[in-house]
């Protein structure tokens, strides 16, 4: 179990996170969401007892980081953001140096590196250099050093960061098959990922928390409207003032017309499925219908909704700093 | 303490894998060589000479000829070469960032600093025992004294041992570890020089200046004496960088 109440950590005179309150039950997976420099990684390096706050309290199975840091890392398995391994040694040998940093006796050594290594699937490169490894087995490699020791909490900043598809995918199964008795806060700004993997989100922006619920909470609260796209051999005009006019709908939005193909987004309440109304107005009118489609919400349009409602009026200088970029 | 051999081992593995520490201890060893041979060349040239002059013959003996020069001219090779193992200590860690999952491991921060001190020290005594051979040769071939031999060697450790800490306390503060390399060697330098103004800074600064001079507390040691104010000199030195290396990573902690 992780509490954090009114966390703060100060560089110089910049706050990287700001009053931040959380808690993850144990055996949950939470999601750390947020911008890139949101206070992410600054949350992690607390909670690993790698950096002081500069006040709050942080509680990791009822210990405080302040007191009790060594407890802590024995509890903790830790993968930071870049995984920083030594590239000169072999897997087998970092894996033991882990094993002796994390203080497992040396009778247990070897069969802890042996079941590690199994669970993340190492075998076939234990004699390797780490610096001739893949990225994916680095992020192996890397999650098998934070599984050592057995630690009830795992914390993860971007473990699937620059991996390629399949890796991913990889990497996500491993994370879900130790969950199971764990309790396990990754940290992410691939949204799928969160609403595949994660139990809860919490998404920080700016060091501060702004959202935190499940995935699809999140998704269900922050509907403004329902919408649907509907795509018919019909005038444009016409199509849409039939549209427009049944009831429940709140505007329509011409889409793309091609060959006399028109197709219209509706917006209707929130509650009400439009669709069936739609169908029927359609082929009551002696039109083709050609696709009716239901737009969802995504985390993704939560995420950026909460994302930048806080930051619109940075958002103008954002964009001029990426056209100078690309010019 | 936990912890800290796991670090000693690393370490000391990273410092007998990477080519530096060969690369160290090979120049480190010709030049020593070299100047035993100068040295011995010099003793046998005199020799011959005091066959024909018995009042030099009185005066010349392994130790002032042989013995002491080559601890001396060992120390300076030291003072050029030790910043090149002690850069990257910790350097290296923060710049590839490996630090971070360092210190989130079970140990605490002076384990850290113990594991990696003492692994500097092995390479340190490896590199030493590697001229070991030159009292070895004495003691066979000559009638040398074993004091000031005893005592040189254990100066050179000891010397050895301050200028590692000197250079860890710096590579803590720096990612870069020609930064850190050049100013271990720029202080290193600094510290056996400091004493040669002592004569005109004054009485009171003189004996300050005097007292901070590496060089002027390995003169004992050179005589063959064991001074406990020289002895403490070296330890104290010793210990008051490794203490600003802790100080130096607990900033590192707040910083990061």
């Amino acid at each position: 179990m992780i509490e954090v109440e009114g966390l703060s950590k100060y560089y110089g005179r910049l706050a990287a996170i700001q009053n931040v309150n959380f808690r993850v039950e144990s055996g949950e997976i939470v999601g750390f969401l947020g911008p890139n420099g949101a206070g992410k990684t600054t949350t992690m390096r607390v909670l690993t007892c790698f950096s002081p706050p500069s006040s709050g309290e942080a509680k990791i199975l009822g210990m405080s980081v302040w007191n009790n840091s060594l407890e802590i890392r024995k509890k903790v398995g830790y993968l930071p953001e870049n995984v920083p391994l030594y590239d000169w040694m072999r897997v087998r040998g970092y894996l033991e140096f882990v094993a002796r940093a994390k203080g497992i006796p040396a009778s247990q050594r070897a069969t802890e590196i042996d079941r590690v290594a199994g669970s993340v699937g190492l075998d076939q490169v234990m004699g390797k250099l780490v610096k001739w490894l893949s990225k994916g087995y680095r992020q192996r490699v890397g999650l098998a050093q934070a599984l050592i020791g057995d630690p009830p909490i795992l914390i993860l900043d971007e473990p699937t960061i620059g991996l390629d598809p399949r890796q991913i995918r990889e990497i996500r199964r491993l994370i879900k098959s130790f969950s199971a008795n764990r309790t396990v806060i990754l940290s992410t700004h691939i949204l799928p990922e969160v609403s595949q993997v994660c139990d809860r989100v919490i998404i920080i922006n700016k060091g501060s928390i702004v959202a935190e619920d499940t995935p699809g909470n999140l998704i269900a609260g922050h509907g403004k409207s329902s919408r649907a796209q509907v795509t018919a051999r019909a005038p444009e005009g016409e199509l849409r003032n039939a549209l427009a006019g049944l009831p429940g709908v709140l505007a329509t939005h011409l889409g793309q017309t091609s060959n006399g193909c028109t197709s219209v987004v509706v917006e209707a309440a929130v509650d009400t499925d439009i669709r069936p109304a739609l169908a029927r107005t359609v082929l009551d009118k002696g039109w083709d219908l050609l696709e009716l489609r239901a737009h969802d919400v995504s985390l993704e349009d939560v995420f950026i909704d909460l994302v930048t409602e806080e930051t619109q009026e940075e958002s103008a200088s954002e964009d001029n700093d990426r056209k100078e970029a690309v010019a | 303490m936990n912890g800290w051999y796991a670090v000693f081992r690393k370490e000391a593995a990273n410092i007998f894998v990477s080519p530096i520490a060969y690369a160290v201890m090979a120049i480190f060893l010709v030049i020593a060589g070299f100047f035993f041979w100068a040295n011995l060349s010099l003793l046998s040239l005199l020799s011959l000479k005091a066959a024909n002059n018995p009042m030099l013959s009185q005066q010349i003996n392994f130790t002032d000829i042989v013995v002491r020069p080559l601890i001396q001219n060992m120390s300076i090779v030291m003072l050029f070469v030790m910043p090149l193992v002690s850069m990257r200590l910790f350097s290296e860690e923060k710049k590839s960032g490996s630090i971070e999952l360092l210190l989130t491991y079970p140990i605490t921060d002076l384990g850290v600093l113990a594991g990696k001190f003492f692994a500097a020290l092995v390479f340190l005594g490896v590199m030493l025992a590697g001229t070991l051979s030159f009292p070895v040769l004495l003691f066979a071939y000559g009638a040398t004294e074993f004091g000031p031999m005893f005592t040189g060697y254990l100066g050179l450790f000891l010397m050895g041992a301050a200028f590692m800490s000197l250079g860890m306390f710096l590579s803590s503060l720096t990612e870069n570890q020609i930064v850190a390399g050049t100013i271990s060697f720029g202080a290193a330098l600094m510290f056996w020089i400091i004493s040669w103004t002592s004569s005109f800074a004054g009485e009171k600064a003189g004996y300050v200046l005097k007292q901070l001079s590496i060089l002027e507390h390995m003169e004992s040691f050179h005589k063959g004496i064991l001074s406990l104010p020289d002895l403490s000199f070296f330890v104290l030195f010793t210990a008051f960088f490794l203490f600003l290396t802790a100080r130096s990573l607990e900033t590192c902690r707040w910083k990061g």
